[in-house]
This record gives structure tokens, sequence and C-alpha cells, in this order.
């Protein structure tokens, strides 16, 4: 039996360092190459090694395809693709390729230039790793190979994030990477057609919330930042330059206007234009609306949001600043921060997740005086908050998935243990099918059970459809005969005339005859005659004829009488039938005959 | 499998494919050469145009004075110009399950299609394929109602009438069909049946048919089609380019190994070489600047306009233009101009790395944000005051018969510092100038058509190998004007299918599987064996259930058991040549394997006799006769506990 096996390396029971090798049809095929946030040693990346013990993937490896350009996703890339080695194919949509290596670049100076990590790759290497990247277009179908085929639908989540199809043959997989069902500010919701695959791979970060938690959250940070401004203070938001500052800053602009504020939002400077460049390139990759209006307004142009000026820092009154880096770990952002850190009426808001050591982590955990170089402690005075805006599936928003596409099994990724477990119950009772929640490091299998094309002859196809009538009878099922051709690589169906035909051979009459003997007065006219009348009032639904040669067909089996020439009431019947006759049992004929018979004598 | 051809002109195609079970409309462009007969629509009131004299037959019996013009010997109608319709009686255009489009250009007549016919069905294209076809088609409508005109002549067209006309107005076909522009309604209604498909996507058509789209390379998002069963494949090929301008290259071996290959949109320009005709441009239009003058560029406001931008881009400089204004006018001008910068999927891979950059795709971003290109919707408002000579503007429409356009060739006419730049190689430059002379303007014709040409075109079908080829009458013999040229027409073997309008062609195609998926009970009940070194051979009993147009064969549902009959008893187990369930018997039993078998199973006393075809077999203690021969074996037993065999 064919077997499909999935196994995680990492997301398994478990958020941060996507990674799921699949096997399908003889095909190896990685899911996403992520790093996890929360390691500083080897658990950081996912463990290659169980591929293979020594050295290169490329020849365990069909192909890599990245999700979205979420760190959690591709930040293992350049390390697999490069340290540990892969030169096949690697698939990602045309806004992953462009965002992916910027991401990739921040974090690999955070690591090595702040943090003095080595043994890390280098810009040189995340180059390289791009250069393997073949981009994915929304619905197309890309051939990896002959057997081998992907195609990628929107998934919403962050700008470019895709789920992808994999098929081989009649077996398929969809991995959803992350994603999001509900359209938000400045992305549209994730879709898929129903592609039956055989194994749903999900993400589940929020399998247990079961509302739209999002909206909330917005509401939330806009009450925060509101309030902050109306008591004259700063508020400061830490941002990576991809991703979250934009969707924050639309959020922002939208509501100044909705409310017309006057306090200026700033944007620290360096990525931003081009940031928000990549934002108006890849406008089709938005909302509906926001691509029905590029033309006119174009979201991502903003009103309110001003370049930032090291000066302005200083400026009296209240304002709203976005920063990099989003760690506070460096730059401009950590130098505002320390000269607002000093006022309770001033407020820090931390979008994102930050890595150990970073003061972003620092205060995140509480700690309220910070060392600084050069022996300097920093009181922290101004309020600290923390909020997630990432845009996850809920549990409402997984299910409706699954109706979308009608997976026969499911298997849940990037998310928590105990979380996972509700959900599985949930899936497994609402759409009686399998859910599988392996660790990292376990492989699940699922056996498959593909149905065999076939290539029908057209003949006997329009034949047989003509024979069953326009609408077909399930209760009366008819039966078709056809003979299997199997040659090279080629299957096909024709009828048995043609098979005959077409291999050479001469067909083998197998005829059966049998003699029985019966003691009857009538003259053989009669007696045929009433083998003939007593056969039609028993086998109904048979054709009967009584031909003129004195024979009696009952649909191709011959009955002949003869009576023996010393006794003329010792008949002879001669019952002649040929082996494809099945669905009559002789027997049963014969029987019949008998039973008349005597019944008459 | 048939095709309704539907537009004679060859790069405006509009068939109909009849494939299976579905109906398959391909294209549907539309005819604008019809409107040269008309007269220009001005912008403002133009006393020339109004002054002509109207058309009164020679001998007086005909006058059509308020309906014809006369000018420079030429007859024009004065109306709202009509466009020449794809055929619309040639089949019942309800019945049309698709319509696939292959590029913007190919889609003008859509909603004259889809708009009160009974269509119902679905329209398949390109996002950058709708989008700058919705511009287009807005443009049109936008040139029409800007400037309506009460009058719509249809004397003229009275068959009787028409026959004493001069031409070319004489020879004008299907007139009666011609119809006016459609509303905007109407072409948000049609647009709004479109579903967007990606390159290389499979859509499933009533799971009978697959229909794919293909990188064409011609603009953007251009796409041929592959049509396609599991074992018959059409490939539909329409305005394709192998030249390296903006748009992804096409895709050339996804049409490899189709049945039927169809072929329209090759280039209308086959003599002249698109880069030769890009150098002219550049120098023409930098010389008339330079004497003082203005250049006026009648164009399409997408496709090749993106192109002499950006060579006039790197132009400018080298040509010391830099101070010289370009003005893009059209009241879509600044949507074509936005639009273009945001499908970096659809591009050629230059341009797509720019995007990663981030950086727009087109220089004419950088002509407009250093004010060199300024785009305007129409010549009033901003434009009039902004407006500053010598400068070089773009504007439509190329048929010089609506736009903005015929307000600047009513302008600049006169003067001969001033030259007309023709790049579009839809209209024949002659003709659309006709309704302006005398004109003292110089006139440049460097039509620009990047589509394919013969050399190309033969070169593209050897590697593909179609097995037929199907294309407009008009590519398998030179063009009129050129009849020695005969390079310039398709030589194949076997001989491409020609079609005009109206003709109705039978493929040739025999269509002899299907596909059917077997299930996998039934799969694994079959007892295949091999019968030749290689081919192997099993019987299939099955229930046959069909649905969507998708096969399949299911395991014979288990009747209820028959009540055991103790007569039947199976002796001997059939030879290994004879399958297992088989209903159908073949080759010759050999005698000495049989005798064998039937020794096995405890039958000794067998009597042989020869006979002419093969043996007589004799048990004699089951008191049995088997008659074995070539291609027969006929069992005779006499008690009725018979002895099955084989």
């Amino acid at each position: 039996m064919p077997e499909i096996k999935v196994t995680p390396l990492g997301a398994g029971q478990d958020v941060g360092r996507s990674c799921i090798l699949v096997s399908i049809g003889g095909k190896n095929i990685m899911l996403d190459c992520g790093m996890h946030m929360g390691y500083n040693d080897d658990r950081r990346f996912p463990d290659f090694s169980y591929i293979t013990q020594n050295g290169r993937l490329t020849e365990f490896l069909d192909c890599v395809i990245i999700s979205h350009f979420h760190l959690d996703h591709c930040g293992a890339l350049p390390y697999m693709s490069e340290m540990v080695g892969y030169d096949g194919p690697i698939y990602m949509t045309h806004p992953t390729k462009a965002i992916c290596p910027i991401l990739l670049e921040d974090f690999r100076k955070i690591t090595v230039d702040k943090k003095g990590e080595t043994n890390f790759f280098t810009s040189q290497m995340i180059k390289d790793c791009m250069k393997k990247v073949i981009p994915l277009n929304l619905h197309q179908t890309v051939q990896v190979d002959d057997e081998l085929e992907i195609k990628a639908y929107y998934a919403g989540h962050v700008l470019g994030a895709a789920m992808v199809h994999i098929k081989v043959g009649s077996e398929s997989v969809v991995y959803t990477g992350d994603y999001n069902m509900t359209p938000d500010r400045h992305l549209g919701a994730a879709w898929i057609d129903k592609c039956r695959p055989d194994i749903l791979i999900s993400e589940s970060t929020y399998a247990t919330t079961i509302r739209d938690s999002k909206r909330c959250r917005e509401r939330d940070f806009l009450k925060k930042v509101h309030e902050t401004i109306e008591r004259g203070g700063k508020v400061l938001i830490p941002v990576f330059a991809l991703g979250r500052a934009q969707e924050l800053c639309i959020l922002l602009e939208t509501f100044w206007e909705r409310m017309n504020l006057k306090a200026p939002i700033y944007f620290s400077t360096g990525l931003t234009e081009k940031a928000n460049h990549y934002y108006k390139l890849f406008i089709t990759w938005t909302n509906q609306k926001i691509r029905k209006t590029f033309v006119q307004r174009n979201m991502f142009e903003f009103k309110h949001i001003k370049a930032f000026d090291r000066s302005y820092a200083d400026n009296p009154g209240p304002m709203v600043v976005f920063a990099t880096p989003g760690m506070l770990h460096a730059g401009q952002s950590l130098q505002i921060f320390k000269k607002w850190a000093g006022n309770e009426k001033n407020m820090v808001i931390m979008p994102g997740y930050c890595v150990q050591g970073t003061i972003g982590h620092k205060i995140l955990n509480g700690q309220r005086k910070l060392e600084m170089e050069g022996r300097a402690t920093l009181d922290v005075k101004l309020q600290v908050e923390y909020m997630s805006f990432s845009a996850h599936a809920d549990a409402k928003g997984i299910m409706q998935l699954i109706r979308m596409a009608e997976p026969r099994n499911m298997l849940l990724v990037h998310g928590e243990a105990a979380k996972m477990e509700f959900l599985k119950g949930k899936i497994e009772q609402e759409f009686n099918i399998n859910c599988y929640m392996p660790a990292n490091g376990e492989t699940e299998t699922v056996t498959t059970n593909p149905s065999v094309p076939v290539d029908i002859s057209l003949n006997l196809l329009k034949r047989e459809m003509a024979l069953g009538g326009p609408l077909p009878d399930t209760k009366k099922p008819r039966t078709m005969h056809g003979t299997l051709i199997m040659k090279e690589n080629s299957l096909r169906l024709v009828s048995p005339e043609q098979a005959l035909k077409e291999l050479g051979l001469n067909e083998h009459q197998l005829r059966f005859t049998c003699r029985v003997q019966l003691q009857d007065p009538h003259s053989d006219s009669d007696t045929l005659h009433r083998i003939y009348t007593h056969l039609k009032s028993v086998l109904k639904g048979y054709t009967i004829q009584h031909l003129p040669d004195s024979t009696v067909m009952v649909e191709s089996i011959v009955i002949k009488l003869s009576s023996s020439a010393e006794d003329p009431n010792t008949k002879v019947l001669l019952l002649s039938w040929s082996y494809q006759v099945i669905d009559l049992s002789y027997s049963q004929l014969l029987l019949n005959i008998r039973k008349k018979l005597t019944c008459s004598r | 499998m048939k095709l309704y051809c539907l537009s004679g002109h060859p790069t405006l195609p509009c068939n109909v494919l009849k494939f299976k079970s579905t109906t398959i409309m391909l294209d549907c462009g539309l005819d604008t050469t019809s409107v040269l007969n008309f007269l220009p629509l001005p912008l403002v009131h133009s006393p020339r145009l109004s002054k002509l004299p109207g058309w009164v037959s020679k001998d007086g019996t005909v006058n059509l004075e308020k309906e014809l013009k006369e000018c420079a010997g030429r007859v024009f109608v004065d109306s709202q110009p009509e466009f020449c319709l794809p055929e619309k009686e040639l089949l019942d255009l309800s019945t049309i399950d698709v319509i696939l489009i292959s590029n913007y250009h190919c889609m003008m007549a859509l909603p004259y299609i889809t708009e009160h016919t009974g269509f119902t069905g679905t329209v398949y294209a390109t996002e950058p394929t709708l989008q700058i076809g919705r511009l287009l088609m807005e443009e049109l409508v936008n040139f029409m109602e800007r400037v309506p005109k009460a009058q719509s002549a249809t004397c003229w067209k009275n068959k009787e009438i028409q026959r004493m006309l001069p031409g070319p107005l004489k020879d004008a076909v299907e007139v009666w069909t011609w119809k006016r522009c459609y509303s905007m309604q109407e072409v948000n209604s049609a647009l709004s049946k479109v579903q967007l498909v990606g390159y290389s996507q499979k859509v499933e058509l009533f799971g009978a048919v697959q229909v794919s789209p293909l990188s064409s390379g011609y603009s953007l998002g251009s796409s041929n089609w592959i049509i396609q069963s599991h074992h018959e494949k059409v490939a539909y090929v329409s305005g394709s380019s192998l030249l390296t301008t903006h748009p992804q290259p096409m895709d050339q071996s996804s049409l490899k190994n189709s049945d039927v290959l169809i072929l329209t949109g090759l280039t209308q320009m086959p003599t002249a070489n698109p880069d030769g005709m890009l150098g002219d441009f550049c120098s023409n239009l930098a010389m008339t600047i330079r004497a003082g003058g203005n250049v006026l560029v009648p164009c399409y406001s997408s496709g090749v306009i993106y192109d002499l931008l950006e060579c006039l881009y790197q132009f400018i400089e080298s040509a010391s233009l830099g101070t010289t204004p370009f003005y893009f006018i059209s009241p879509v001008a600044n949507s074509s101009l936005e639009f273009s910068q945001i499908f970096a999927e659809w591009l050629c891979h230059n341009k797509q790395s720019k995007v990663y950059l981030p950086e727009p795709p087109f220089p004419h971003a950088e002509l407009i944000q250093t004010n060199k290109l300024k785009h305007y919707p129409s010549i009033h408002g901003d434009f009039s005051s902004e407006f500053r000579q010598p400068c070089v503007v773009f504007t439509g429409h190329p048929s010089l018969r609506f736009g903005d356009v015929v307000h600047f060739m009513e302008l600049w006419g006169k003067s001969s510092l001033n030259t007309i730049i023709f790049t579009e190689p839809d209209f024949s430059y002659l003709d659309a100038l006709a309704p302006y002379q005398p004109l003292a303007m110089k006139c440049v014709y460097c039509p620009i058509d990047t589509r394919l040409n013969f050399h190309q075109v033969s070169k593209l079908l050897k590697e593909v190998q179609p097995l037929h080829v199907v294309c407009p009458e008009q590519y398998t013999q030179p063009p009129p004007s050129q009849s020695h040229r005969s390079d310039l027409m398709l030589e194949l073997q076997p001989p491409p299918m020609p079609y005009r309008r109206c003709s109705v062609l039978s493929l040739p195609f025999r269509r002899r599987y299907e596909r059917i998926h077997l299930l996998p009970e039934l799969a694994n009940s079959l007892v295949p064996s091999e019968i030749k070194p290689g081919i192997s051979v099993a019987t299939v009993s099955a229930v046959l259930h069909s649905k969507d147009n998708k096969h399949t064969l299911q395991s014979v549902p288990k009747p209820p058991p028959v009540p055991p009959t103790k007569k039947r008893k199976r002796v001997i187990e059939e030879p290994p040549e004879v399958l297992a369930p088989k209903p159908l018997l073949s080759g010759a039993v050999p005698l000495e394997a049989f005798l064998a078998t039937l020794h096995k199973h405890g039958i000794t006393e067998v009597k042989v006799e020869e006979t002419a075809d093969g043996h007589i077999l004799h048990l004699q203690a089951e008191d049995t006769l088997i008659q074995l021969e070539e291609d027969g074996t006929h069992i005779v037993c006499d008690n009725n506990e018979p002895l099955r065999l084989l």
C-alpha cells in the first residue's frame, strides 16, 4: 500500500523553527526551514542530521518550499543550503523571495555583529542561497520533475504568504504554512479549492481560540496609543522594517484620520521608504480594497506618517515613533528608548517577539533597571506593553479550511501540544477523519489508497454508457466486462474482442454438453414444448426461445431432445452451454427441468 | 471536434472549439478597422470637418449628403464610428461554456458576446489581461461618450446603395452587423464574468477538459492556451513574441506534442524589424524636436508604449532632449502607468529582479518623478494650462478617428515642422490619415509589431511538432502586396488547414481512449497474467460509475449467496495460460500439459484419439468425452454429475 510519511524536524507540538519533511510517492520534500527564536544554541536550527548523518542534503531532498518570510519559517535556509549543503530547487512566492533576504540579513547582523557569534551564515551565503530560489506564482502548477507538482494558494498572514498543494500521481498533501481566514487591514483571507488532499498539514497557533481576536488586539493597541497621546506622552514602537510595521502604520493612519488626531507619527529612517515600496510593488498580494483603490490612493503612501529625524526625539509634546530594530538591541529604537525611558507618561509597545539578551526581552520580563555600557544604569519608568499582532487562523478558521479542502487526514503542527490535543478531538469528532500531531522527530505514516488510472477504449465506454441508460440504476448495477492490457507502462482497458484481436489470439470456445436421460411418455416435440413452457414460467426475465429446428434456447444455452430408438419413452436431453454463461446456473436449469418432468409424470 | 471561425481578422481572432462535451470560445477580438470608414470625432468643433461636402452619386440619383461626406477624394460616413463584430449567426452564443482570453487586445468584443446573448458561462483571463483590458475598454467608451453624435447613418448600408459607393466603402463587408460601442455598464457586467488564472494553472472544465494558460511573451499577462483531455491536446497560439521586451518570455516547451495547433496573431508587419523601427522612431523624434516641431505618437494606452518610454528614457539624455516635455494623454494614462508597475510576476526576469531591490520595474516611474513625462486624462483641464511646445504627445486612438489624437491632428496637421509617427501596426497609416488630407505635417511609419514572424513561427513549429496546424487563410499565401515573397507564408507538411470568417472546420481527431479510475478494491482483486513478454492481461468485471464526466469502476457487489449446488465440483485446476475467473478464454490447450493435469487429479484412464483438428479424449471412468481443438474445447459428459473441466 502506498504511504505518505510526515516528520516534523521543527514545529512538531511547538511554535518556532518550522521544518517538516514529507515523503510522498517516492519524493522527499522539505516544508519551511525556520529557526527557533527562543534558543541560541544548536536547537536554534532544525536537526538536519535526521535526514543524513554525513553532509549534503541534495540527494535526499527533491525540493524545499518556503511558505512565507517570517524567520521561524525561513531563518535556517542559508544554514541548510550553504552550510549543511543543498543545491536543489527552493520554491517561494515573489514577495517572499524579495523580502526574505532582507530579514535574514537583519537577523544575521544581530547575531553576528552585535552578539559576536561565530559559526553563523554570512551575507554571501544569504545571496548564494537566494540564487537557488525559484519564484512561485499563485495557482500556477509547477512541475518540479515529471511526477512531482506543486501549486501555491493565497494564505493571508503576511505579504506573499502561501499554502502549498503537493501532488505525486493521485496522492497529495497540503501544507498551510501560517494562514489567516479573515481579511485584515492589508491582507485578504486564505483560500483553497476542494482539492481533497490525503493529508492537510495545518498550523494550529490559535487552536483553542474561537473568535477573531485580532480586532480586539487592534482596538487594545489603539486605545493604549490614544491614551498615552492624550496625556501628552510619547509612544515608541520598535519594529522590524517589514511586515508588522506596515500593518501598524495602516492601523494608525486610518485611526488618525478617523479621530482627526494631530499628534505626529514618525517612522525612523532607513528602510521605511524602501519597505513601503515592497508593499506598493506587490499590491496584487494585498486585500481587495487596497488593490481596487491603489491608483487613486495607495494605502502605503501615508499622509500622517512622516520620516523621523534624530532631533525630533527631544521635541516636547506627544508623538508616536516607529523605530528599527524591533528588539531594542541597537540603533535608533534603542537611542530613543534611552531618552524616553525615564518618564512614566511614555510608553513602549513591543509588537513582536524578543530574543533573549536583548533589552526588549529584559523589559518584557519586567526588569526595571538596565545596565548600560560604561556601568551606567537606566531606570525604566515608562510603561511597557507587549502585543502580538501575528495573524493566524483561529479554531473556527482551521475548521473552515478543512471544510474547504476536504482532506482525508489531518496533521497539526506549529502549536502547543495541549491546545493541539483539544483541536484534534474536535476535528476527529466533527469530520470523522484521523488527526495526527507528531512531535519533532516523530514520523507519522498515513496509508493512502489511490485508485488506479487506466485508459478505457472509448468504444467500450460509450457502449457501456449507452446500455446503462441515461440514469444509472443503483439497485441493479450492470456488470461490465473488459480486458485490461498491461504493456510497458500503459494500462488499457478494452473490450475482450478487441483485446484478442490486438494480441493476435484466437478465442477459445469452451463448451459443455450434458446428456440427461428422462422418462417421458409424450412425443419428442411435446416434451420439448413442455420443457419450453415450463422454463418460460419459471425463468422470468430470461430470453427463452423455441426454435423451429426443435431446440430450446435459454439465453445461449441450447437444449435438444432426442429419444432413443429402442424406448421412445426414454428421452435424452442434450444441454450445451459455453463457458461464458455464468449468470444462469446450469445445474439450476437442470434441476428445474427434472422437477417439472418428474411432477408431470 | 469542430472549430467555428467567427472572425476573419488574423490578429483579432474569435474561434469556437467544440471539444468533447464542451464549447470553448478562443478570444473575442473586435475588428476596429471598420472605423476607418467614418469621419473623425473632434473634441472641439472643427470648421474644416463640418464644411466637408456631402456625397451625391455622379448621376445625381442617390443623395446621401447627410450621411456621407467627401474628403480628398474619399467618402466617409458621418456618424458615430462602428465596429465589425465577430459573427453571431454561425452558432448559438448562449451555448458557449467558457471564453479563454489570450491578451487584452483580443478581448475587446467581450461585452458584445457576453451581454444580451444569453451567455451564462465563465471567462478566463490572467490578472494583467483583465486589468489592462478593462482600461482599454474604459478608454474606448470614454472616447465615444465624450463626443456624443446623435446621428446614426444607416441608409448607406442598403445593399443597392452600397454597391454604387466609391471604394473602400463599396467593398466593406457585413456592414449590417457593424455595431456602435458598448456602454460602461455593459463592460462592467462582461468583466464581472471573468475568472482570474495564473500561468500554468490547470483549470478543469466539467471534468472533461483541462485548460491552462501559458506565457506567450507578447504583452503583460498575455497567454497561449492548452486545451487537453487525457488523450487529446489542442494548443491555441495567439499573439506570441520571442523578442525580449517587458513581458515574461514565451513558454514554448509546453506546446509540444499537440494534436492540433491553432495558430493566430502573427506579426502584421512581417518585413519590419521592431528594433530597427524603434531606432527610426527615436531619430525622427529627435530630428523634429530639434527643428522646433512637435511629435504626435498615436498609440494604445498600454503595451508598446511602455517599451517606447523605456527606450526614450535611455535616449533622452544622449539626444539632449532633457528639457522637452513628454505628454501621455488618455483617460486611463495614470492607471495604465500605475498598473504596469505592480505586475512583477508577469514581467521578464530583468524587471522582476528590479522589484526585489525594491525599485519600480519600468523606468517611466523615474520619468514621471523628474517631471519629464506628464500624464493627463484629456486635453481639457490641467493640460491646456501646462502645455508647452515643442513637445512629444502620446495619445489615442491609433485609428485617428476618435480620442484626443483628433485634436492634435487638427492642431498640428497644417505645419510641416510637426511629425506624426505611427507605431501601432493595426491600421494602415494612409487610410488613417485620409480624412485629414491635405496634410502638411510629416508622416513617419514605424510600425512596431513584436509578434512572431514567419521565420520564427516555422522554427517554433518544427520544435513543438504539432500533428496538424489550423490558421487563418491569410497565412497560407504571401501578402497580396508582396505576392512574390513566398517566405511570407506558412509552408508546412501536412499543409495547414486554412479558415476564414464563417468557416466550420472538422478537426482531424480520432478519440479512442478515455481516462477511467479503478477503485483500489477492484484493482487489488485483478489477477494479471503474462501472456507475452512484457504484456500482461487481466479480465475486469466491474460496475461503471460515471459522474461529472469522471468515470470509475467498482467491484461488482456480491450477489446474495446462491444455495450451494452439490453437483458442482471443480475437479481440475485451470491450465496456466487460462485466467482464473475469466469468461473469455484464449489460446489452445496443449495436450501434454492437459493430460498431466488430469493425471494429477486422479484421472488416469484416458484414451486419446487423434482427429483432424486436435484430439478426442475419452475419460473412461467418468464416461466423459473431451474434444480438444485449435480454438475450442467441447466437453461431453453423460451423467448428470458432470465434471466441470477447465
